[in-house]
């Protein structure tokens, strides 16, 4: 199957897994690509973004204002006939949920790809839950690749599949594929869809009459799906002897490659990655084997199911402390795993000391914390509601200005609810493009509630903390959105956050935080990132 | 052949373009490569690593195994040492020893030389004078690759003309400097080898 798409190779490219992604969705004809930024998603739609080719065929590749706008725009891409992608990190999947899982029901047009990044161990990010999950409560494929290549084309024959089967495809990747580069080669790119909307209400309007009737297509697709999953290029077998087989899902498959190869072990592996499971190749594995090691990156979610409620003895992986529970594979736990005695290496040195993450010097966060710092300092209760971005970093030393970061938007509506609780004052940090991905709609239960709380919107001007994306609002903009949601002008002030402005800053902070009722400080001053890039760089769009 | 490289470093110090040109070198030379990197939080400030690999066979890992790195190349001193399990028996230290103070409890600078040297024959550069001296602090980084050139199993030649591609867009003025910086460093590398 691989084969007919790709024995045209262009030449060899060092790629991130992500830009992988990207080239394989562009060769594969997209005609966009929806996105909000998310470590480790980002540079899938920065490569389209960059492409010149990209530009020149108006492939459309503008960031969305969260999550679920982009899914349900490229939802309507697909709906108008055009091969579109979505990419997002594993909890802005959390934010898209519905729109996913209820395009699973009306089905696609076009090929809709959706493209999600999970971060294992955490690496950027508040968990690490694993989007496997809600492909399977979609019923949908899931592909998952294990290299850079495996990537590129995945990411083509995911436009494939989903228009075949009509129905939206998850390609997941992981931290490290994502952001480790590989050479990568192409093939010939294919000419975008034409215009094709058909009208289709019996599959597109989820009325229950017809969401029913779609959800007994969907299932009773379920043994097509399988049968493409036993026939797939990304599940494959690696033939060897021995009483222990080796089931690895994704990246994990590099793992227990390169521990085979480093110790010379010869245990069959059959790499998945391409779900639901092929069934008849695993029982193929589990016949051969007295002992199945199961090595999954993220959850062990299909380690559980093969387990099923009480049985499983002769299977070993993350349930059982053969793999650690949480965070990343790597060859050295898959080698325990197998078996393979620790090694003996050198130890850290005793006087290592951490060094976390920190607000860049001359960052403007840093002076709206310090006059925020001053301000709570003279208030009893001085809980401050915060949210994702690079000013989650005021939680650190030395400001430790802030005592909430749960998920995107939180802060406000948090604020808001404790402040119905009683606390005063009650206050919420939050960047602009936080606020513009899920912060306003909090805002106006506030405003439509009067609950008092005072928001201070951190404007840097970008999106900082993934390296400097456009927001969908900022500046002016953002004072328009405040008082089209309702705010009162009167509580409604910017302050310009510089060591300069310290003493005016306190004062117009203490008076909105003292105000029995919602206010909204704006913090305007770009970010010194994106503005040293700009002096470097005069010709980068602003 | 297979060299696994751990390059070392703070955020924003820019080791990334130290991989870049490895990298580039080693493609253009037909070999394999992996190169896991670093992005978002940690990005700001604090410790990042980059894994990178280059082999004349298929590579499966992004990262490398414990015990098993040929080589720490490291812009910052104390970060040299955080990798240390990851260090082979033979394997090498290559460092900058111009420290990046931005944390409570930096460790004295003569602890950190003594732990240094409990490896084989490390290779300590003051990378901040090399690099002013060839014309910028900002060539720091090309200073660290030219002093850890000997050890990366490529051609100090194929690593000289991967830095004059990659820099070619800003300017030949820039690009002989980062050449020369990239000398002085592997000159510095060599009188070290030959005083051992």
């Amino acid at each position: 199957m691989r084969d007919n798409f790709f024995n045209e190779r262009t030449m060899k490219q060092l790629l991130l897994g992500a830009e992988a992604i990207a080239l394989g969705a562009l060769d594969g004809g997209i005609s966009g690509v929806y996105a909000y930024p998310g470590t480790p998603s980002t540079e899938i739609t920065e490569y389209i973004q960059k492409n010149r080719g990209a530009r020149e065929q108006n492939v459309r590749s503008a960031w969305s204002a969260n999550e679920k706008t982009a899914y349900e725009a490229a939802l309507g891409m697909s709906y108008a006939g055009k091969r579109s992608l979505v990419c997002m990190k594993h909890v802005g999947l959390n934010v898209a949920a519905d729109a996913f899982i209820n395009s699973a029901i009306t089905g696609v047009n076009g090929g809709l790809v959706v493209a999600v990044a999970d971060d294992p161990s955490m690496h950027s990010s508040q968990n690490e839950q694993d989007s496997r999950v809600y492909g399977k409560f979609a019923m949908v494929p899931v592909l998952e690749p294990a290299s850079q290549q495996e990537l590129y084309d995945a990411a083509r024959y995911a436009f494939d599949l989903s228009e075949s089967l009509k129905l939206p495809v998850l390609l997941r990747l992981t931290t490290r594929l994502a952001h480790s580069r590989a050479g990568v080669e192409g093939t010939a790119q294919r000419t975008q869809n034409l215009l094709n909307a058909p009208y289709a209400p019996e599959r597109f309007v989820l009325m229950p009459h017809n969401a029913r009737r779609q959800y007994s297509k969907l299932l009773e697709m379920q043994d097509q799906l399988e049968e493409h999953s036993e026939n797939s290029w990304l599940n494959s077998l690696v033939p060897g002897t021995g009483a222990t087989g080796v089931l690895a899902f994704g990246i994990a498959f590099n793992y227990v490659m390169e521990v085979r190869q480093a110790y010379g072990l010869d245990c069959p592996v059959l790499k998945i990655g391409h779900y639901p499971l092929p069934r008849k190749k695993i029982e193929a594995l589990f016949s051969a084997c007295d002992t199945i090691l199961v090595a999954e990156e993220g959850y062990p979610v299909y380690e559980e199911l093969l387990r099923g409620y009480f049985g499983g003895k002769n299977i070993r992986g993350r349930l059982d402390g053969t793999l650690p529970r949480a965070g990343e594979l790597n060859a050295d736990s898959v080698a325990l795993a197998l078996g393979l005695a620790k090694k003996e290496v050198t130890p850290v040195p005793s006087i290592m000391v951490n060094r976390p993450p920190e607000l860049c010097k001359g960052c403007g966060h840093r002076d709206l914390y310090e006059a925020l710092n001053t301000v709570m300092s003279s208030h009893e209760q001085h809980h401050v509601f915060s949210d994702i971005g690079c000013y989650t970093l005021g939680a650190l030393a030395p400001y430790n200005a802030i005592h909430t970061c749960v998920d995107m938007g939180a802060s406000i509506t948090m604020a808001k609810g404790a402040a119905d609780a009683g606390l005063r004052p009650a206050v919420a940090v939050i960047g602009d493009s936080t606020f513009t991905h899920s912060g306003m709609t909090g805002l106006l239960d506030a405003i439509n509630d009067r609950s008092p709380l005072t928001v201070i919107i951190a404007d840097n001007d970008t999106t900082a903390m993934t390296g400097g994306q456009d927001s969908s609002a900022n500046g002016s903009r953002l004072l328009e959105i405040c008082r089209g949601l309702g705010v009162e002008e009167a509580h409604l002030r910017t302050i310009i956050p510089l060591k300069s402005h310290l003493a005016e800053n306190i004062a117009l902070l203490g008076e909105e935080i003292a105000w029995e009722g919602v206010s909204v400080v704006i913090a305007q001053r770009e970010c010194i990132e994106t503005a040293a890039r700009k002096k470097r760089n005069p010709a980068a769009k602003a | 052949m297979q060299i696994n490289i751990i390059l070392a470093g703070v955020g924003g110090q820019g080791i990334l373009t130290i991989a870049a040109v490895i990298d580039h070198a080693a493609l253009q030379s037909g070999l394999t490569v992996r190169q896991a990197e670093v992005h978002g939080m940690s990005q700001r400030g604090g410790a990042v690593q980059s894994h990178l690999r280059i082999a004349d066979h298929e590579i499966y890992s992004d990262l490398i195994a414990e015990g098993t790195a040929n080589l720490i190349l490291s812009v910052e001193p104390l970060e040299a040492l955080r990798y240390l399990p990851f260090l082979a028996p033979d394997g090498k230290i290559v460092t900058a020893t111009n420290s990046f103070i931005n944390m409570e409890g930096y460790p004295a600078m003569e602890h950190i030389i003594e732990e240094l040297h409990c490896t084989d024959h490390p290779v300590l550069v003051n990378a901040a004078e090399l690099a002013r001296e060839a014309g910028s602090i900002r060539t720091s980084n090309m200073v660290m690759l030219g002093a850890a050139a000997p050890f990366i199993g490529m051609a100090a030649e194929a690593l000289e003309t991967s830095i004059e591609t990659l820099f070619q867009a800003k300017g030949a003025d820039i690009t002989a400097m980062n050449i020369r910086a990239f000398r002085a460093g592997q000159a510095l590398s060599q009188l070290q080898a030959t005083a051992t």
